[in-house]
């Protein structure tokens, strides 16, 4: 039997000052997918992300990971790149390979160090000395290389120039592990869009308004996913 | 560099036709194997899944058959690699006719153009 990578049931999340960004969000995500969650500005992608690694309390609903109600043991499945980067600016990039190691059982620190190697960071150089696109891609290939069963991307590409951005797409697809899903979120739609096994529109309020197979979005719309997100969401003049 | 697609046809197509064109124009030989799914997924930069589809299409043409776990070779089949060839020769000059229609030019006009541009 295949247990879902990740169930969401009735999630229902507002913030204090009473804006409700997820009202009733559902989904079932199989093992070995890629899933661009694709939305406008604002629409609760991030908090959605938030909630799944327990960042965030839902006001009401249930999250599963790989079958098991979320939890401080389910964190040990997800690998989460957060939109923002958290490392201490104190730390040497070498330290962060040890840290990353020691907190984290299926982190593989050989794979890291070769990642940093074929973009050319030093490894010896202060978090702090880096460039906002190094520590970006830094961040990504700490994410990438734990063994994790479910990684949300929250923006993996977007402060980084179009070489590493392509290494970076490759660098998903060749972690790509059938045991594991990869929901990714982003506005460079056409990008990513190759590598993408299924999409989803996400509306405000967190509905979803369309999603399926995004290799048949061609061949049923005769459009790219770029081209149909911009008319999906498109402000009216 | 990742691979440019178009927006009017499916990816799975469009890469299909590129190693169609690697195979016919021998880039690829006849019996030899060809790079495993993940990494040629990894030079396009496309989804694993959608190269499968790919090479899929081209196992139903017979140009490629999958021999197990060992991995996937071009065909040797000489009479399945010519009527391939001919039929992309074809389709290629279709596709000119086709431009040249759309530009009001006639198939004996093209022909003439052809001609006088090869001489230059």
């Amino acid at each position: 039997m295949n247990v879902p990578v990740l169930t969401c049931n009735h999630l229902r999340k507002s913030y204090k000052n009473g804006a409700l960004v997820l009202s009733d969000f559902n989904c079932t995500l199989p093992a070995g997918k890629i899933i661009g969650l694709l939305g406008p500005n604002g629409c609760g992608k991030s908090t959605l992300m938030k909630l799944i690694c327990g960042i965030l309390v839902p006001d009401s609903g249930a999250i599963t990971v790989c079958g098991h109600p979320r939890s401080e043991k389910t964190n040990a499945l997800i690998s989460y790149l957060p939109e923002r980067t958290y490392f201490n600016s104190w730390m040497k990039v070498d330290e962060l390979i040890d840290y990353f190691s020691e907190f984290y059982e299926d982190f593989d620190s050989a794979r890291a160090r070769e990642m940093l190697h074929n973009l050319g960071i030093d490894t010896k150089a202060n978090l702090k000395s880096l460039s906002k696109g190094t520590k970006e891609k830094v961040q990504l290939i700490m994410v990438m290389a734990r063994r994790a069963r479910l990684y949300l991307l929250d923006e993996p590409i977007a402060g980084v120039d179009p070489a590493a951005r392509d290494y970076i797409l490759q660098t998903i697809i060749s972690n790509y592990d059938p045991q594991a899903t990869i929901i990714i979120t982003t506005h460079l739609i056409h990008d990513i869009e190759p590598i993408l096994d299924e999409f989803a529109f996400m509306g405000y309020g967190g509905q979803i308004l369309m999603s399926g197979d995004a290799d048949d979005v061609r061949t049923e719309k005769g459009k790219s996913l770029d081209e149909l997100f911009r008319e999906v969401f498109r402000y009216v003049q | 560099m990742a691979w440019q697609f178009n927006n009017t046809e499916a990816v799975f197509l469009q890469i299909a036709d590129r190693l169609r064109h690697d195979i016919l124009n021998g880039k690829y030989q006849p019996d030899q194997q060809i790079p495993p799914v993940r990494q040629l997924a990894s030079i396009a930069a496309v989804n694993p899944n959608t190269m499968q589809k790919a090479l899929t299409c081209l196992e139903d043409e017979g140009l490629l058959h999958s021999q197990g776990t060992v991995g996937r070779f071009v065909t040797s089949d000489t009479a399945v690699l010519d009527a391939a060839r001919e039929k992309m020769r074809r389709d290629t000059v279709r596709g000119w006719l086709k431009q040249a229609k759309e530009l009001g030019i006639s198939t004996e006009e093209l022909i003439k153009y052809i001609e006088e541009v090869t001489q230059q």
